[in-house]
């Protein structure tokens, strides 16, 4: 098995295994935070949940850590193998004749997302290991704000308008994005046409909805506050 | 029709190329693309010039030894076809029309526009075929019942005449459709179930060796197959790679 994944297919299946896990962690992601926009109460008491309970911190999420960094890590390992497999490029390249613009900009929506992420750690998740891995303070709650902080914080990120923006542009890339990897991953582990099209429907409303759910968050947080 | 070419042109395998531009007048749109080809070294060969190198063989849209990329596509503009199969009909008189051998570390430049695709022939070697006697006892192929429906996909992926359309086109240069069409043909029929394992390993370990990317479905090597090849190969000989694995 070891071999297999050393291999070009076994590449592509790990950068889908690794994919599907990250889908998945973004409608989890995507479902909290929805909840900021409808009850600030239970955002906090799910926020305050996932930030301290201990399956969430020590097992999930390193191995989230762990499936972002290595996605993207071999995602540029496969690109610099794909450059290197055609070390001359053509003089007139008509790409747009049997191919999608997101499927063939996979790596600069993927780098616009690595982009995002640095930023929306430094918004998040950099205060948040302070806090509780270095100031050892994990009651979730800050002076001058009642009850828990997190409701607080989320909207205090969204007053900035370039922030705002910053954040609808990383989910319109993050959209195109998935618009290809969503199918393309499913074809990694070998789906069949016939199930990839059915899918395809499921893949398309993934990638519209989720990217606009965060965009409305944001926006919705942004001009309420 | 009137037309501008700016084609490839290469001395050998070790010397630096360039674009170089040429003028052919009074083409008939029903000519071939190489028919046009030929009009063009006849030009050249009366003026004492080199005549551009190219491959063809059949002529006839099935020995896919035409290795051009045509403005910007393998084949050219056309669909399901090879060069010889392109009519200039799908040109205007005037147009400038760029044409380069097929592009891949894996495919280098021997000549303008002919290129060395013994990388295929070397994954064909590695497990394309099945070890069958043929002594003259060999089994009537028609005593084994085969499924109408796993009958005509291996027909179809057989269809393959290993052109290198598909890693020409291909953003990354992944040869993934031609390996994927070669186990599908074998992997569907009995005959070819007693060395699966092996041939999926042993051809994807070839195709790995031999410096082509990785396949990331942006499904070109699909539109521009001059046979029709489906990405469904490249999902089955994932499937077959996964089920040796494990």
């Amino acid at each position: 098995m070891g071999g297999f994944f050393k291999s070009s297919i076994g590449r592509k299946v790990a950068m889908a295994l690794s994919a599907f896990f990250l889908m998945f962690f973004l409608l989890q992601h995507f479902a909290i935070n929805i909840l900021s926009v409808f009850s600030p109460e239970l955002f906090n008491e799910v926020s305050h949940f996932m930030g301290t309970n201990p399956l969430v911190q020590f097992a999930l999420q390193p191995v989230l850590i762990f499936g972002v960094v290595f996605h993207f890590i071999m995602g540029f390992v496969l690109e610099i193998k794909n450059k290197n497999a055609r070390k001359i490029a053509y003089v007139k390249n008509n790409g747009a004749a049997n191919s999608s613009w997101m499927s063939r900009n996979m790596i600069y929506s993927g780098l616009a997302i690595l982009a995002f992420i640095v930023l929306h750690f430094i918004d998040f998740w950099f205060p948040e290991i302070n806090t509780k891995y270095i100031q050892g303070d994990w009651s979730g709650t800050i002076e001058g704000v009642e009850g828990f902080r997190y409701y607080e914080e989320l909207t205090h990120k969204f007053v900035s308008p370039i922030r705002v923006g910053a954040y609808v542009l990383a989910f319109v890339f993050l959209a195109l994005h998935l618009l290809h990897g969503f199918t393309a991953a499913f074809q990694s582990m070998g789906a069949s046409t016939i199930r990839k099209k059915r899918l395809q429907s499921i893949g398309k409303a993934y990638s519209i909805i989720i990217p606009l759910g965060f965009i409305f968050i944001a926006l919705y947080h942004h001009f309420n506050h | 029709m009137n037309l501008t070419l700016k084609i490839w042109r290469q001395k050998d395998s070790k010397t630096k190329g360039r674009m170089v531009d040429y003028k052919v007048t009074e083409i008939s749109e029903h000519m071939s693309f190489l028919e046009m080809m030929d009009v063009l070294n006849e030009q050249l060969v009366n003026s004492g010039e080199d005549p551009v190198a190219f491959d063809h063989d059949c002529r006839e849209g099935i020995c896919g030894m035409c290795s051009m990329y045509i403005n910007g596509e393998a084949h050219g503009p056309d669909r399901g076809v090879t060069t010889c199969q392109l009519h200039m009909r799908m040109f205007k008189d005037g147009d400038t029309i760029t044409i380069e051998p097929f592009r891949a570390t894996a495919f280098p430049v021997l000549k303008d526009l002919i290129v060395d695709r013994s990388s295929f022939d070397r994954i064909q070697h590695a497990g394309g075929y099945i070890s069958v006697n043929t002594s003259g006892n060999t089994q009537d192929a028609n005593a084994i019942p085969i499924s109408k429906h796993a009958a005509d996909e291996a027909m179809d992926a057989a269809t393959c005449i290993g052109c290198g359309a598909c890693v020409a086109s291909c953003k990354n240069s992944s040869a993934m459709l031609f390996v994927g069409a070669k186990v599908s043909q074998y992997a569907l029929l009995p005959q070819g179930q007693v060395e699966a394992a092996d041939r999926v390993k042993n051809m994807v370990a070839q195709m790995d060796l031999e410096g082509f990317g990785n396949c990331t479905n942006t499904g070109a090597c699909e539109i521009e197959c001059p046979k029709g090849i489906s990405l469904e190969n490249i999902a089955r000989m994932n499937r077959e790679l996964m089920k040796a694995s494990i």
